[in-house]
């Protein structure tokens, strides 16, 4: 499929987007604005104050976006996932350069001007509003300007918390390696950040703009929201509602349409919060903004409860039932019927080759060969550290790498050795071969699905759907699902939609 | 000193010292100074000798470290700065005009703050362009950088002169201009004060601007008033700094250059 053909298909898709980008920054510019010019001239009052405000504004920005997100979701109103905590992060973002350009600007009116105004006999506040304010605008408007294209860009990064915007594509494109919606994204924020930077610029040159570009902004913002700004979240009874959430990768966006769409034929609400990053699904169903996500026992059993590593799948799945129950209010379904393990990956070539079977194999040639691992796996305590250490395996290079990216880097001989997930629809596609955990060092990765006790109190169908869906995916099933979607780049929704067909 | 004899006097400066915080040498020293009504004082000395200070001690733009200042009767700090200031009208040099405001909005500022209504503004506005020989139709609608130097002087006096002050601070007004435009200013101005009767106090350290303009001259050197005469008298003084001064009088008139 080419761009065009890409753009076709799925401009109405991509024209939401750019809505919702274009409201979260618009509303997250606004209230930077309100906040940050008042901030601004009371600096200009109070020399004392400059230096800490605008300290504390500084460190701000330099905090990386998808940290500042992460600090928020368990922070009580204003955190959270979704539109709120997006915009939360991004009024943040904003207001250096708004206050900053403020007090400049206003600092920056020739004394001899501000002196005559205060001689002719002007108060503090007529010398503000109609000699500082009007000849620092220029100024203030291009902190605006300069805020604006940053927080197009930030903005990007807010899909990662399910406030949508062009980042969907961005992050979509980037797992699932098609540079169609990497460019459908990135291109349109690009596009979105030049045309906001002209806008501005023209407002910043004619200065009587000034209260009209206002206006606009203004009516905008009492407009736009209301028509469905933040997905299909507004204007909804919530009493029976379920807002499900997925993971940032198509197998948890999948297993997580599965469900919704089950629940939609029985008649259920239900509200996508897919493809959220890093631990952002657990934190917000334990916070109860999220009823209910796909999850594996594994990482449940590591990455949550913190423990060491076991091998018994029953005593992992038992164990995480009990503790959830206990610590989370949260039920743990029955297994799906299939694992989404690390799954050790060689090119096949290679494997024929060196008639490699398992990891124990392949630990004579390791240290000629370089290892392409994914952030998850580089970081946490069941990925590499132990893994290397369980297997004595040294490597010539160890490069973190985003993981959707390792698969190629893999077929196309950049690296020699990669840690994928063992339902990955490519590893057949690529001729690649999985080392067998020959040590069983992997921790049972059982696909199960979590949800709030009290939403399973408060919507019976759920209970339904998950005791259907016990034990009917395979392994096979999975990997097939994951190509449709990863390698023939079709709509999730309509793959669900044939499967839960076939099952029936 | 009597009511009578007090209302004579528009503003007294009495003891009064300046000094900035944390600084040793005072900018103004012990200065007793009265102005009576109706009268254009020139205070006139070298940069830093600490008149532009005298000047803004008037409309509290600054406060006195030590001694008052009277205005009207009334020490400047038990007046309320705004009302003080809009009594006062303030040229500066270029005018001070705001960039942002047409010519009438400038000139039409005191007005506006003091409440008059539009109708009224505007003829004042109109009156006061014609004063300062500035043709409303042709400047009242424009912006001060698309004035001259001497233009843009005359709308700074014009928009002092709006609100009808009794006293008028002139800071150099005339410093920015050239020789030819400053003189013809100069003469204006002279006539227009005998005109309307305003008192005046005038900063500069231009000596001809002074002789020109002055009821009485007062020299000021490092913050001290040394001489306070009517320019007849000051002429036959023999202290040495007037002496100073007329010899550059004397110098230019000879060799025909003005700096």
């Amino acid at each position: 499929m080419n761009f065009w053909q890409f753009l076709q298909l799925n401009w109405p898709e991509l024209l939401l987007l750019i809505r919702q980008h274009i409201v979260l920054v618009f509303i997250a510019i606004a209230i930077a604005v309100i906040i940050g010019v008042p901030v601004g001239i009371l600096l200009t009052r109070h020399r004392a104050l400059r230096g800490p405000v605008l300290g504390i504004a500084n460190v701000m920005q330099t905090i990386p976006s998808l940290a500042l997100f992460g600090f928020l979701i368990p922070i009580p109103f204003i955190g959270g996932i979704g539109a709120r905590t997006a915009l939360v992060a991004l009024v943040l973002y904003s207001l250096l350069p708004i206050i900053r350009n403020t007090v400049t600007g206003i600092l920056g009116v020739e004394p001899s001007v501000r002196e005559a105004a205060v001689a002719m006999g002007m108060t503090d506040g007529q010398v503000l509003r109609q000699v500082e304010l009007p000849l620092a605008m220029g100024v203030i408007v291009t902190g605006i300007r300069v805020a604006t294209v940053i927080a197009v860009g930030v903005t990007t990064i807010a899909a990662a918390v399910g406030a949508g915007g062009l980042g969907v594509y961005i992050f979509r494109g980037l797992r699932q390696y098609d540079n169609n919606l990497l460019l459908a994204g990135a291109l349109s924020a690009a596009l979105l950040a030049l045309l906001a930077d002209f806008l501005l610029g023209l407002v910043e040159r004619r200065r009587k703009l000034v209260p009209t570009a206002a206006a606009v902004i203004m009516l905008l913002i009492c407009v736009l929201p209301l028509r469905g700004g933040s997905s299909n979240t507004d204007n909804t009874d919530n009493a029976g509602k379920v807002t499900i959430g997925s993971k940032d990768f198509t197998e948890s966006a999948l297993l997580a349409e599965i469900v919704a769409q089950m629940l939609e034929a029985r008649g259920v609400l239900v509200e996508r919060r897919f493809e959220l990053g890093g631990n952002l699904p657990h934190e917000a169903m334990v916070s109860g903004t999220l009823d209910l996500y796909p999850e594996y026992t594994g990482t449940s059993f590591t990455a949550i409860l913190h423990h060491k590593p076991i091998g018994d799948p029953r005593a992992v799945y038992a164990q995480v039932k009990q503790e959830y129950a206990h610590k989370f209010k949260v039920e743990v379904s029955a297994p799906l019927g299939f694992e989404n393990t690390f799954a050790i990956l060689v090119r096949g070539a290679e494997a024929r080759k060196l008639n490699l079977k398992t990891i124990s194999d392949a630990a004579p040639h390791t240290p000629k060969w370089r290892a392409g691992f994914g952030q998850d796996f580089m970081s946490r305590d069941d990925g590499y550290p132990g893994f290397s250490k369980a297997y004595g395996l040294r490597f010539a290079d160890v490069r973190e790498m985003d993981l959707s990216l390792t698969y190629i880097a893999l077929s196309s001989n950049k690296v020699d050795l990669i840690a994928g997930n063992s339902t990955e629809g490519r590893i057949a596609t690529l001729d690649l071969f999985q080392l067998a955990d020959d040590r069983h060092y992997f921790p049972p990765y059982e696909a199960v699905y979590l949800v709030r006790q009290d939403t399973l109190a408060r919507v019976p169908a759920i209970r339904e759907v998950l005791d259907k869906l016990a034990n009917s995916i395979s392994t096979d099933d999975m990997r097939r699902l994951n190509y449709e979607i990863d390698g023939n780049r079709r709509d999730p929704k309509e793959v669900v939609r044939e499967w839960i067909g076939g099952k029936r | 000193m009597d009511d009578a004899a007090a209302n004579q006097q528009l503003v007294q400066f009495r003891n009064v010292s300046f000094s900035l915080p944390h600084a040793s040498t005072p900018i103004i020293s012990e200065l007793n100074l009265d102005v009576a009504r109706g009268e254009t004082l020139v205070l006139l000395g070298e940069s830093g000798c600490g008149k532009t200070t005298t000047l803004k001690l008037v409309n509290r733009l600054l406060v006195p470290s030590a001694g008052e200042v009277v205005v009207e009767g009334k020490s400047t700090t038990a007046w309320d700065a705004i009302a003080l200031r809009r009594r006062i009208g303030y040229v500066i040099q270029e005018g001070g005009l705001f960039p942002h405001f047409t010519i009438a909005a400038n000139v039409g500022l005191v007005p506006g703050l003091l409440g008059w209504d539009q109708m009224r503004i505007q003829d004042r506005v109109r009156e006061l362009l014609d004063l300062v020989g500035l043709a409303p139709e042709q400047f009242a609608k424009r912006y001060p950088r698309e004035l001259s130097g001497g233009q843009r002087q005359r709308a700074g006096v014009a928009r002092a002169l709006a609100a009808d002050p009794p006293l008028l601070l002139l800071d150099e007004p005339f410093g920015a201009l050239d020789p030819l435009t400053r003189a013809s200013l100069q003469r204006e101005f002279a006539e227009l004060s005998r005109r309307l009767g305003k008192t005046a106090i005038l900063v500069t350290h231009d000596v001809r601007e002074a002789l020109l303009l002055a009821t009485r001259i007062g020299l000021m050197h490092r913050g001290r008033l040394l001489l306070l005469e009517p320019p007849d008298r000051f002429l036959a003084s023999d202290n040495q700094q007037v002496r100073a001064y007329l010899e550059t009088l004397a110098v230019t008139e000879r060799g025909g250059t003005t700096r």
